[in-house]
């Protein structure tokens, strides 16, 4: 039986270029840019000064809040500077700039192989905390959080995200294919941490490398289950896993953990096991660099504090014609402008698209087709809350269950006219959010 | 590379389809019917389906320039809306009642409400019913398949045929059909209307192209044959498949009540909308002044459809039932 859920999308899926290709180690360039906030939370204040010695894995940055992930050196060398650069986000964000030595002389925290056995439950987690791990997703919600529910919220199921609904994103792929003893280790330390017996990875059937590999590996380890999904995007989207997997739904308005379940992203898994058995933060992840614009598709292993520029020139630089950059996927990823923003931990990968993907539309009204209604997996009407969001009626917006829209961009995506229903909604919730925050202060 | 890079909310990719393609999917879907028109009516069957589509596209071109508007015609809708209109007239009505019911479907029903999106009936339809008020005998002259006709001078003189609804009607002279030349369309009646096979092929390639849901169809015939079988001639007592293979309601079922503008967006909506339509085309065949039902019956409901959208919404994910 394969699961899945209603509505959705099949987008070309543009995998092609990378999934055969295995991981490629790529080594720090001379300029680190470590940007204070890498995570959904508060940002980090620098525990480093312009001049100070780092090692590999040193934390650089931390907050006193609960919802923050403190920040690590990739590289060992000399900080440089502590100035706001851009952030892929488009924000100037605080950054410590480090000059990397080459040396890759590396932190004494960090050391071989012990066993997790003796550690409590608040031990492990705190351990999570301190190698700054995040969802690797893309969201970057900070995972020693997700890893500590409040006491009234019984977990009893743990699900692992092998989705990658996101067109054009191999990185997951790459990890369950290339490594997946340490994501099952991860899965085992996490199933630990929350007290629960049984774990399912789910994964795409796009992607029977990795389900067999999966497979494979999990038939060693008590409770871990590997469950095949159709191909649809977004099917990667956590309220949509868990719907899939076990038929619960996520209230409107609430966490995983209302229904008993928290998902963890395949590579958060690895980081996670990478924390608590080497003590080793998480300072890089998988990127893929792929689209039409890059000469060289490839999966990449990047130091976090790597600019954009050195990345793209690594994967034989751009084709001519690039219209757009973009972090993360096509649906949900985030456009670019400036080459020299560094890899965050939330950077699942940099696509460069020319007019090969990107085709504007003919300039046409709205039709009440329906199908941005027919394919919504939060079951919305988008067609009104766009008009509405239009005029500005933030009242009716609401009415029409606005905040209930998880931006997968399904709206945009199959719409036949011109317009643009997922960017005008999402302008309406960042204002709805910032209004809240303002009453609340 | 240059350094001018385009920076937007995602999503960056987009679908295929848009308003033209959609369009041109459902000319493309309206050709059989047409050939099935042109076999049983003679050319003088394309005659008027070309003076309709010239009509209604030249209308749209005119309006657009009059009002210092976007040229729109490219968009392909009008030509729809005119074939639309020539498959609801019959084949002997004058050219240039055809030419004016093109006029009011593009500038009064469409244009005067804010063009391509805004219309609340569906134009060809409003254009029929506009037709049907203004010239009602020659709106109703029907002949028999396979009779010659003139394509330039009069066909007043032309023999009348009555249709399969006229004997339902129970309309002096009347006969009945057989299903056989139902299905094929060897019957009287309007240019589009009378081949329920090649207006099924097309309504199939729409739904396999996933231009249109097959809700709003399914629901609709079944539920004009449905009312025939239980009211027609006492109660259930009534012919089904009489019912839905004469007049025009699979032509009204694939090509009419589809129109995305005046339907429901909703699945339930559509369902909701097209039960209307089939019960309100039962009403008027069986209880009405007028043999056939089914354009005021989809002018009424596309009148009920922004009600409907209003009112009829889907549980949203994570609320109602779906919580547990």
């Amino acid at each position: 039986m394969k699961y899945t859920f209603k509505g959705g999308i099949h987008p070309n899926d543009g995998k092609k270029s990378t999934e055969n290709k295995p991981i490629v180690q790529l080594n720090a360039p001379e300029e680190m840019v470590f940007p204070m906030v890498q995570h959904i939370g508060a940002p980090c204040t620098p525990c480093v000064a312009v001049g100070d010695d780092v090692a590999v894995g040193q934390k650089i940055g931390d907050s006193d809040a609960f919802v923050s992930a403190p920040v690590h050196s990739s590289v060992s060398g000399k900080v440089k500077a502590i100035e706001p650069r851009r952030h892929p986000n488009g924000n100037m964000v605080q950054c410590v700039i480090i000059e990397n030595d080459g040396l890759n002389t590396v932190h004494p925290d960090i050391h071989p192989y012990t066993d997790a056995d003796g550690l409590s439950v608040s031990d492990m987690i705190k351990l999570v905390r301190e190698a700054g791990i995040v969802g690797m997703g893309g969201a970057a919600f900070p995972t020693h959080i997700k890893l500590s529910p409040p006491e009234d919220k019984k977990i009893d199921l743990c699900i692992v995200n092998g989705a990658e609904c996101e067109p054009y994103l191999t990185s997951d792929h790459r990890v369950m294919i290339e490594t997946p003893e340490y994501v099952c280790k991860g899965i085992t330390l996490i199933m630990k941490i929350l007290g629960v017996n049984k774990a399912y990875i789910g994964i795409e059937e796009n992607k029977p490398e990795a389900i067999s590999a999966m497979k494979a590996c999990a038939k060693a380890y008590d409770g871990v289950e590997v469950k095949v999904l159709k191909t649809k995007y977004p099917q990667g989207s956590e309220k949509h896993l868990i719907k899939a997997l076990t038929g619960r739904e996520v209230p409107s308005g609430k966490l995983p953990a209302d229904v008993g379940v928290v998902v963890n992203n395949i590579d958060t898994c690895t980081a996670v096991y990478n924390a608590i058995a080497f003590r080793r933060p998480l300072i890089s992840r998988i990127v893929t660099v792929s689209g039409s614009g890059i000469k060289e598709p490839t999966n990449f292993r990047v130091p976090v504090g790597t600019p954009f520029q050195y990345v793209i020139d690594s994967a034989g630089g751009f084709n001519d014609g690039v219209e757009k950059v973009i972090m993360g996927g096509p649906m949900m990823g985030v456009a670019q402008f400036d080459m020299s923003v560094p890899v965050v931990k939330g950077t699942s990968g940099i696509l460069a698209f020319t007019s090969k993907e990107i085709t504007p539309k003919k300039n046409a009204p709205c039709i009440s087709c329906g199908k941005c209604v027919s394919n919504c997996p939060m079951n919305l009407m988008p067609l009104y809350i766009n008009a509405y969001a239009q005029m500005g009626d933030v009242d009716k917006c609401l009415e029409y269950n606005i905040m209930d829209c998880i931006s997968c961009g399904i709206c945009t995506y199959t719409c036949q006219s011109e317009q643009l229903p997922s960017q005008n909604i999402k302008r309406i919730k960042d204002e709805i959010v910032k209004r809240s925050r303002k009453q609340v202060k | 590379m240059n350094n001018k890079l385009t920076v937007s909310f995602s999503p960056h990719v987009r679908g295929e389809d848009s308003v033209t393609s959609t369009m041109l999917d459902v000319i493309i879907a309206l050709l059989p019917a047409l050939v099935g028109g042109v076999y049983y009516f003679g050319i003088r069957a394309l005659a008027v389906c070309l003076v309709t589509v010239a009509s209604c596209v030249f209308s749209e071109f005119i309006w657009d320039k009059a009002t210092g508007k976007e040229n729109t015609i490219g968009d392909l809708s009008a030509v729809v809306t005119g074939m639309l209109l020539s498959f609801t007239l019959p084949v002997t009505i004058p050219y240039y009642m055809a030419a004016v019911g093109g006029i009011f479907a593009i500038i009064v029903v469409k244009m005067f409400f804010g063009g391509l999106g805004q219309n609340f009936v569906n134009p060809a339809l409003a254009a029929r019913g506009f037709l049907l008020a203004s010239w009602p005998v020659a709106m109703t002259t029907f002949v028999a398949p396979m009779t010659k006709l003139n394509l330039f001078s009069s066909n007043a003189d032309a023999v009348s045929s009555a249709t399969p609804l006229a004997y339902v009607k129970g309309i002096e002279g009347a006969q009945a059909a057989s299903y056989g030349d139902l299905f094929f369309g060897n019957v009287g009646g309007c240019i589009g209307e009378v081949s329920a096979l090649f207006l099924i092929i097309g309504g199939l390639y729409l739904i396999l192209r996933n231009v249109i849901s097959p809700v709003i169809p399914f629901t609709y015939i079944v539920t004009v044959g449905l009312f025939g079988y239980l009211f027609d001639g006492g109660f259930m007592n009534g012919d089904f498949l009489y019912h839905i293979l004469s007049g025009g309601v699979i032509l009204a079922g694939f090509f009419m009540a589809t129109d995305y503008v005046t339907s429901p967006t909703t699945t339930k909506g559509s369902f909701i909308y097209a039960l209307g339509a089939g019960i309100i085309t039962g009403v008027i065949r069986l209880f009405g002044g007028y043999p056939e039902g089914v354009t005021y019956a989809i002018l009424i409901m596309n009148i009920v459809t922004p009600i409907i959208d209003k009112y009829v919404r889907p549980r949203v994910f994570g609320t109602g039932r779906g919580v547990a």
